[in-house]
């Protein structure tokens, strides 16, 4: 249909954007997917396969996914709080949200690698009931905590806000206890948000680098994380290795990239039914 | 908004009875569970969030405060600053030109694949910055598509500001375009097509009816990106090279005092980076008050 378009600026806006997003996005994408792909079937596995990966792929995925539960918890409930109650310094909460955004990764990284170490604040008292935070998988896991935190909360403040208290009361009215109400009626309708959230935390927490090498401590099998792999694979100019551990590492984002996508557009159909 | 006012504050009712203005109590509004939650909240946050600023601003004065400027006012610490600003210098008006074109092309027509391109234009918010700048590499390296005709022709992108300033794009590319996309998709073409049948150019309705609209999410845009190219870390230290004052940006170069068992220093250069945090947050508050909700 050659519809004419009323305002002006068309061709011009969208081939910017084209060739922007072509040259930044795209272009860089496609010659690590290349560089990848020359590898061959064989030699690609061998390198995804190999054992000091696959340890990889272990700590960073059970770290990723230890703290986005954790954070599906906190960031559910700071969410909760912010919305629903007023209290002095909420505003302050509101904003340190975004602590993690704005904080650049290595100076999160370093600064809670000092909190954490066996003579830090946290990290003394700690290690005296027998607990190491810093250079474990703890670690990995605190620092994937942090930086993933405001996905939660943000993603989860808006549908708390738009929910309709007429639902709840109606609730009340028919006798359920507050317990009944949070999880057939209240629970339901911010779960999509929250699945969202919680795969936008994960996927950034496989991804991390900034935060997490200080913290980590870096032990091949034990503590090394995929992306510091890649990284490690090219200091040592092994090329091929890093374009597959990175290229892995991107297939993973894309995979959960899909599964958010997909859950949207069932979310989107199931409410305009 | 249905939510209890200050005076709920003062005197708590034992049982969610309805509040001074006689709305129904809503689920958790009870004391016991209202206290907990918000001690919950409160104490974990400054565990987890408060705690790092603390530790910043205090390890980076432990050596006084002639100790912190020293160790900014160093040459190499300068040359990072120089570095980190010179990059945003270059990518925050891209990106932002960039963030205008796209949300003007997607907001005011129809076209096959505008999904698809949205979906393009958020890929880098999912990508690890390593991958970024591993991917960069096979563009710009003497691995890559560009390196050996770059090489002959002896321009440097990559380990040089240009392959900095190129990886920060990468990773910034959507963040103006992420706030303009929906506020302007929900203001509509009206108002820009009157002006148009009205005899306006392009460029003038842009400038005196759209701009005015978006021009606090636009700003908003802008400070968050500028916030994450002077603090991208992943991305910049794969490009760079890590060159001692040469390519060291200012978070590549608070990583190698870090190292460098220089705490004090790397901790002064990182309180830097902390207060344009901070003031990050404070503009993001009160740009977030100027718009419409």
């Amino acid at each position: 249909m050659a519809r004419r378009h009323v305002l002006p600026g068309f061709g011009l806006t969208l081939g910017i954007t084209l060739f922007y997003v072509g040259l930044i996005i795209v272009l860089p994408l496609a010659a690590l997917a290349v560089k990848a792909a020359s590898l061959g079937f064989e030699d690609y596995w061998r390198v995804v396969s190999s054992a000091r990966a696959v340890a990889s792929y272990r700590v960073t995925v059970l770290s990723a996914l230890a703290a986005t539960a954790f954070n599906v918890v906190f960031g559910l409930a700071l969410a909760w709080v912010l919305v629903r109650y007023r209290f002095p310094g909420r505003q302050i909460v509101d904003a340190l949200v975004d602590v993690p955004f704005a904080l650049p990764t290595a100076v999160a990284g370093i600064a809670l690698t000092t909190l954490f170490a066996p003579s830090g604040w946290f990290g003394a008292p700690l290690s005296a009931i027998g607990v190491t935070v810093a250079y474990t998988p703890l670690g990995i896991m605190i620092a994937m905590a942090f930086t993933s935190l405001p996905f939660i909360v943000r993603t989860v403040q808006p549908v708390l806000e738009d929910l309709d208290p007429a639902a709840e009361e109606a609730g009340r009215v028919l006798g359920a206890r507050d317990g009944t109400i949070a999880r057939k009626i209240i629970f339901p309708e911010i779960a999509p948000a929250l699945i969202t959230g919680a795969s936008l935390a994960f996927a950034r927490s496989l991804g991390e680098f900034g935060a997490i090498i200080f913290i980590a401590g870096n032990q091949p099998n034990r503590t090394e994380i995929t992306a510091l792999l890649a990284f490690i694979r090219l200091e040592e100019f092994d090329y091929p290795a890093a374009a597959a551990i990175a290229s892995a590492l991107l297939l993973a984002a894309f995979a959960i990239l899909a599964f958010t996508g997909a859950l949207n557009a069932v979310a989107t159909r199931h409410l305009e039914r | 908004m249905a939510i209890a006012g200050p005076a709920r504050l003062t005197r708590a009712p034992s049982v969610a009875r309805p509040d001074a203005a006689g709305r129904p109590p809503r689920v958790g509004d009870t004391p016991l569970v209202r206290r907990a939650l918000i001690g919950f909240v409160v104490v974990v946050g400054a565990l987890l969030v408060v705690a790092p600023l603390v530790v910043i601003l205090v390890t980076a004065f432990s050596a006084g405060w002639g100790g912190a400027v020293a160790a900014i006012s160093h040459p190499d610490t300068l040359h990072a600053i120089g570095l980190t600003v010179a990059t945003a210098l270059v990518a925050v008006p891209v990106n932002t030109a960039f963030g205008i074109a796209a949300a003007w092309a997607i907001t005011k027509f129809d076209f096959w694949g505008k999904r698809a391109l949205l979906v393009l234009i958020e890929i880098p918010f999912s990508v690890s910055p390593v991958v970024a700048g591993v991917a960069y590499l096979f563009v710009y390296g003497l691995q890559g598509l560009f390196g050996p005709a770059l090489q002959a022709a002896d321009v440097k992108i990559l380990f040089a500001l240009p392959g900095i300033i190129l990886a920060s794009m990468f990773v910034t590319a959507p963040f103006v375009v992420r706030e303009l996309v929906p506020l302007m998709q929900a203001q509509g073409r009206d108002v820009e097509e009157a002006a148009v049948s009205l005899g306006a150019s392009g460029w003038r309705t842009f400038m005196s009816v759209t701009l005015p609209n978006i021009r606090w999410a636009l700003l908003y845009g802008v400070v968050l990106c500028n916030a994450r190219v002077m603090g991208e870390f992943g991305a910049v230290s794969v490009v760079s090279g890590n060159i001692r004052g040469q390519t060291n940006t200012l978070p590549l170069h608070i990583e190698l005092l870090y190292h460098d068992y220089q705490t004090a220093g790397a901790f002064a250069a990182a309180s830097i980076l902390a207060l344009l945090a901070v003031v990050t947050i404070i503009a993001k508050a009160l740009m977030e008050r100027q718009m419409p909700r």
